[in-house]
């Protein structure tokens, strides 16, 4: 006898939460109407919080942006999380974000996703990002073309020695579909910047949910190849130079060769706003894109704007 | 409480409430109220499950209806180009499973008969607590173990990387450890000990009892936890997307396919919802693969349902 009465009290236990559950998220999990989401940026005047959302890779830069700004205007609050640019923009189509980061532009497909929710989204480009190639230290691979990369990253070259490494199965790298570090990287290296390509990256491409991710196996795997954003690079990767055609010159990622663009693999680091942004919203990133902003945008690894 | 008769019109009411009172006293009336509280949790689980299920069909069927099905069940997933083939991800899924299976079921089995035939008492006392202690683990964290720690012994076994299908079952394996060894347990406990005396009685030794006797008396029960263990298993999702690396690969066939990293459905599900935009086919297509997990799972619970209702209709035998 000894589970007479103990599964009674369980089982009620459980199915009191379990209604509690399902009342809380039929009461929270309706999202607001896009429309009225939009008004609220539009009326913004009142209202101090700004919410910000979006690229992983932006997301230490918008973090420090909104720390040193709330230094300047205390009254304005900003609230910032990641989750990829996917995920920032999917959140301003649906009206829930004010500003949401990318790291590549917004897709023809998600304007239209956005217009029919009546949101036009409006671009503003805030740093520039060089994108590393990184491997394991021990690898002695230290140069690569941008077709070699992409003959690397679909798959059609999988073992070290065809590249002058060792005989090694490469094993690839990524972030997952929802990053705009991956769309990037499909489109300039497996695509090679051709807009006809179909390429994509080979099925045996592991995802990994975040660059911490990325690090982590590269730390302990000899045969990884993967792709970070400069100011993500830590000294336990080595970073592979690039050429954009096997005839030009291998060039390492920096500052200086993002900014002068001698590296081949940089790109825009975007914000976008729901309509044209509010008064609150606009002075924020006058800052962002002025010579304060982009102080900082040097400082965390990231290639600042050329400022007119 | 009881009311007395005021006039005589009114008095047949009276009497009938009084009763009903007089009764509600000799039963205690708060067993009638528990009883409705109960019989009202009972029903709506049933209908939020149907809720449940609607909502899914409901956001999920258009990816059944616009996707051709040689496409969603072909070979590659790439959402954000296009591709929703789905039939990797049900590969992942079942690779991992089974193998957790094939890890959990022996060391399960052979726990439980060992707590419920061999150990003596104190072994069971001391025993026991751990394997609660066990099933109380947040996924999250064993999640964050396996990728730490474990990732990096199965590539020392000599995979090309840590982060395989093995390192998931490995995972999963443990995390539906605690299912299989407590309904085991229970089912072995359930076999009557007369059944054990005479096996004992006619010379049998204590394996043979077990094997022979105890085992097959318990065997609908034992399926049941495995089941049980499997619907765990097939589940789970952070810890999985820690360590089966992510990728939408279908290893070819043989026992190398578990040294592949693979993606799982649910894995899949948790990775991709933030990005997608409500309403689109990607959006769809994910719902699509809930309604399939749900089926499994369903299909998974209603045949040990089925055995369940089959175990209990025999003699639970009296033990202490």
């Amino acid at each position: 006898m000894k589970t007479d009465s103990k599964p009674l009290v369980y089982s009620m236990a459980v199915l009191v939460i379990l209604m509690l559950t399902v009342l809380l998220t039929a009461c929270g999990g309706a999202p607001p109407p896009p429309a009225e989401a939009g008004a609220a940026v539009e009326s913004s005047a009142p209202a101090r919080t700004i919410q910000n959302k979006g690229s992983d890779t932006l997301v230490n830069l918008a973090l420090a942006w909104a720390e040193r700004y709330r230094e300047i205007r205390p009254d304005v609050s900003i609230a910032v999380t990641g989750g990829g640019s996917g995920t920032g923009i999917a959140a301003l189509i649906n009206g829930t974000v004010d500003i949401a980061n990318a790291s590549r532009k917004m897709k023809d497909k998600e304007f239209e996703a956005a217009r029919a929710n009546g949101i036009e989204p409006v671009e503003f480009v805030v740093a520039i990002d060089a994108l590393a190639v990184v491997v394991h230290p021990d690898n002695p691979v230290d140069r690569l073309t941008i077709d070699q990369l992409a003959d690397i990253f679909t798959g059609r070259i999988t073992n070290w020695k065809e590249v002058g490494g060792n005989d090694a199965p490469i094993i690839l790298l990524s972030r997952e579909t929802n990053s705009g570090t991956h769309v990037y990287f499909l489109e300039e290296v497996v695509r090679k910047g051709e807009k006809d390509n179909e390429d994509i990256f080979a099925p045996q491409t592991l995802l990994m949910p975040s660059s911490v991710g990325i690090t982590s196996e590269l730390r302990r795997n000899p045969n990884a190849i993967g792709y970070d954003g400069l100011g993500y690079v830590t000294e336990e990767e080595k970073m592979i130079a690039v050429a954009r055609t096997a005839s030009s010159p291998y060039v390492l990622p920096s500052v200086e060769s993002g900014s002068d663009g001698s590296y081949p693999i940089a790109r825009n680091l975007y914000m976008y706003t729901a309509g044209e942004p509010s008064d609150v919203i606009a002075e924020y990133l006058d800052w962002i894109r002025g010579p304060e902003g982009q102080a900082i945008v040097a400082e965390l690894g990231f290639v600042p704007l050329p400022q007119e | 409480m009881s009311t007395t008769p005021i006039s005589g019109e009114t008095n047949v009411s009276t009497v009938s409430v009084s009763m009903i009172f007089q009764r509600l006293k000799a039963t205690n009336w708060y067993e009638f109220v528990i009883e409705g509280l109960i019989r009202l949790a009972g029903v709506s689980t049933i209908f939020i499950v149907g809720l449940i299920f609607l909502f899914l069909l409901r956001e999920g069927l258009p990816a059944f209806l616009d996707i051709p099905l040689r496409q969603l069940f072909g070979p590659r997933w790439y959402p954000i180009e296009g591709r929703f083939g789905i039939w990797p991800l049900m590969v992942g899924s079942f690779i991992v499973t089974v193998g957790a299976v094939i890890i959990a079921v022996p060391l399960g089995l052979t726990t439980a008969i060992y707590l419920g035939e061999i150990a003596p008492p104190w072994q069971r006392e001391i025993l026991k607590p751990f394997i609660e202690v066990l099933s109380g683990i947040p996924s999250i964290v064993l999640g964050f173990l396996g990728w730490v720690a474990l990732a990096p012994l199965v590539q020392r076994l000599g995979a090309p990387t840590g982060l395989t299908a093995f390192t998931g079952s490995l995972l999963l394996a443990y995390m539906s450890l605690p299912t299989i060894i407590s309904i085991s347990e229970d089912a072995l406990y359930a076999v009557p000990k007369e059944y054990r005396d005479a096996a004992l009685a006619i010379g049998a030794t204590q394996w043979q009892t077990i094997w022979r006797v105890v085992l097959p008396a318990a065997r609908s029960g034992l399926v049941i936890a495995v089941m049980l263990g499997i619907g765990r298993a097939i589940g789970e999702t952070m810890a999985v997307m820690m360590v089966t690396g992510n990728a939408a690969n279908i290893p070819p066939l043989g026992p190398g396919m578990l040294f592949q990293p693979v993606r799982t459905m649910t894995a899949t599900i948790a990775a991709e919802m933030g990005e997608v935009a409500k309403g689109s086919l990607h959006y769809n297509t994910l719902f699509g693969i809930g309604i399939i997990l749900f089926l499994i799972t369903l299909a998974i619970n209603s045949i040990a349902g089925r055995l369940v209702g089959a175990q209990s209709s025999r003699r639970r035998g009296g033990q202490l």
